[in-house]
């Protein structure tokens, strides 16, 4: 056991655990953060995405203590108090979404996806920057035209900034 | 997972020492391999000493066509490198198409080369490109380093530092990617250097992990196009065969893969 600090969500935290414990249970077992999801134990399924100093990783195939010293950003990191991040505000305009299991991790990937590329994203990228993270509901369509009208959105947003 | 400790190095020294310290450890770098094989339970290291946080084992850099990829740096950090793509966008290609955007920004080269995985990427690359694989103690050729199935020259503690390689005059690589795992089914890396020497290495495929093939190498030598390799026969009786794919169907992609590397490069 030792104590493994780091920030989450803007947020200094400590909290002792095990070596081998997992940043995704130190997220959802020690820190009460349950939005970050487990899909599976073969690293394929991207419902466990989080944030790790700027890029997004699975939190299911890290452990904590790899984690220590670093910045965290999980899903409920991502709203502003009461307003939706403008790419959870797509999932809900774009019916992104249907059991919701999938949802945290794929709107972690798309906000990395954005980041990087931009209102350039194309849906030939977006489908190939999918390949991590798995749905069983939606057929990805919707997801996909969310995170199309995130990065049209938001691209706009960043231009009209400049 | 069973129990671990945990230990972070802050040189490639104090990695060495950290090891040696202990009962059955091992290095961890991006753990995108070691973490989920320690999770499935198929391995038990006593401890993990980390070299993610080394200085000394990150970075890129290019010098005329020298190059030297740091054994920390990961997959997207290779991926995007401006000045890596101006000399060999072919191994920059190689690491966007590894896994997904999450195992690229955690998994490094050197864990990748360490691992030497049947089905991964960089062992074709580094065989075709005739690299260097230097460590804390000394500097192995490429075609020395990959001795078999997971299997590698490096001697018990030893830490890969560095990928080094004087970058070609063409090179490219074609994968056909396993669709569940993104692994390679089959995947093949070929170079040309300036004197017109030729190498064709394959991942995938092997029954013994990545290996040239004289008969691409030697079509391409001749004639680099795809036309070359119509006539080039690939033996099915050395390569896997698994639920994925018979080893005669390996044989055949492993031709295509060449035609397809051979148009793009
Ligand atoms: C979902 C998924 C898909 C993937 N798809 C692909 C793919 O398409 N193609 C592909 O090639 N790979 C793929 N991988 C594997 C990935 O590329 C790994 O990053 C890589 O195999 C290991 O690198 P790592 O840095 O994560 O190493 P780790 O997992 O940290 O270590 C792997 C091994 O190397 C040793 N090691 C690490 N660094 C060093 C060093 N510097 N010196 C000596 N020994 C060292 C460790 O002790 C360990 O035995 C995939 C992985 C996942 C989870
Ligand atoms: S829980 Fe992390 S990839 Fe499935
Ligand atoms: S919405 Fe149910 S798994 Fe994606």
């Amino acid at each position: 056991m030792a104590k493994v600090k780091m920030t989450v969500n803007g947020r200094q935290v400590g909290s002792e655990c095990e070596d081998r414990t997992l940043l995704v249970h130190f997220l959802r077992e020690n820190l009460a953060l349950t939005g970050t999801h487990v899909g599976c134990d073969t690293t394929q399924c991207g419902a466990c995405v989080v944030h790790m100093d700027g890029r997004s990783v699975k939190s299911c195939t890290i452990l904590a203590a790899q984690a220590a010293g670093s910045t965290i950003t999980t899903i409920e990191g991502l709203a502003g108090g009461g307003d939706l991040h403008p790419v959870q505000a797509a999932f809900k305009a774009n019916h992104g979404l249907q059991c919701g299991f999938c949802t945290p991790g794929m709107v972690m990937t798309a906000v990395d996806m954005i980041r990087r590329h931009g209102a350039n994203l194309d849906e030939a990228t977006v489908r190939a920057e999918l390949d991590g993270n798995i749905c069983r509901c939606t057929g990805y369509h919707n997801i996909v035209k969310s995170i199309l009208a995130a990065a049209a959105e938001m691209g706009g947003v960043q231009q009209a900034a400049e | 997972m069973y129990a671990t400790n945990y230990h972070r190095a802050s040189s490639v020294q104090d990695a060495v020492k950290l090891k040696s310290g202990t009962e059955e450890g091992k290095y961890l770098s991006g753990g995108m391999t070691l973490i989920a094989t320690m999770k499935q339970r198929l391995a038990s290291p006593s401890d993990l000493v980390d070299l993610r946080h080394i200085p000394d084992l990150k970075g890129i850099s290019v010098n005329g066509r020298s190059v030297r990829i740091g054994a920390a740096t990961t997959h997207y950090d290779v991926a995007s490198s401006v000045e890596l793509k101006a000399v060999c966008p072919a191994i920059c290609d190689l690491a966007h198409h590894i896994g997904d955007p999450h195992v690229r920004h955690m998994g490094t080269i050197g864990g990748s080369v360490a691992n030497n995985d049947p089905a991964a990427d960089y062992p074709a690359a580094l065989l075709a490109l005739d690299a260097v694989v230097v460590t804390n103690a000394r500097e192995i050729k490429a075609g020395d380093f990959f001795t078999g199935l997971f299997e590698t020259a490096l001697e018990e503690g030893e830490i890969i530092v560095a990928v080094t390689f004087d970058a070609p005059e063409k090179a490219a690589y074609a994968k056909f990617r396993n669709p569940a795992s993104r692994y390679a089914m089959t995947g093949v890396f070929v170079a040309r250097r300036g004197n017109g020497e030729v190498r064709a290495a394959v991942t995938g495929a092997g029954a013994d992990g990545v290996f040239r093939h004289d008969g691409i190498e030697a079509a391409l030598a001749t004639n680099w196009s795809a036309d070359a390799l119509a006539g080039v026969t690939v033996d099915a009786s050395d390569l896997l065969s698994d639920i994925h794919a018979s080893s005669e169907y390996r044989a055949n992609l492993v031709k295509v893969m060449a035609k397809r590397a051979v148009a793009a490069a």
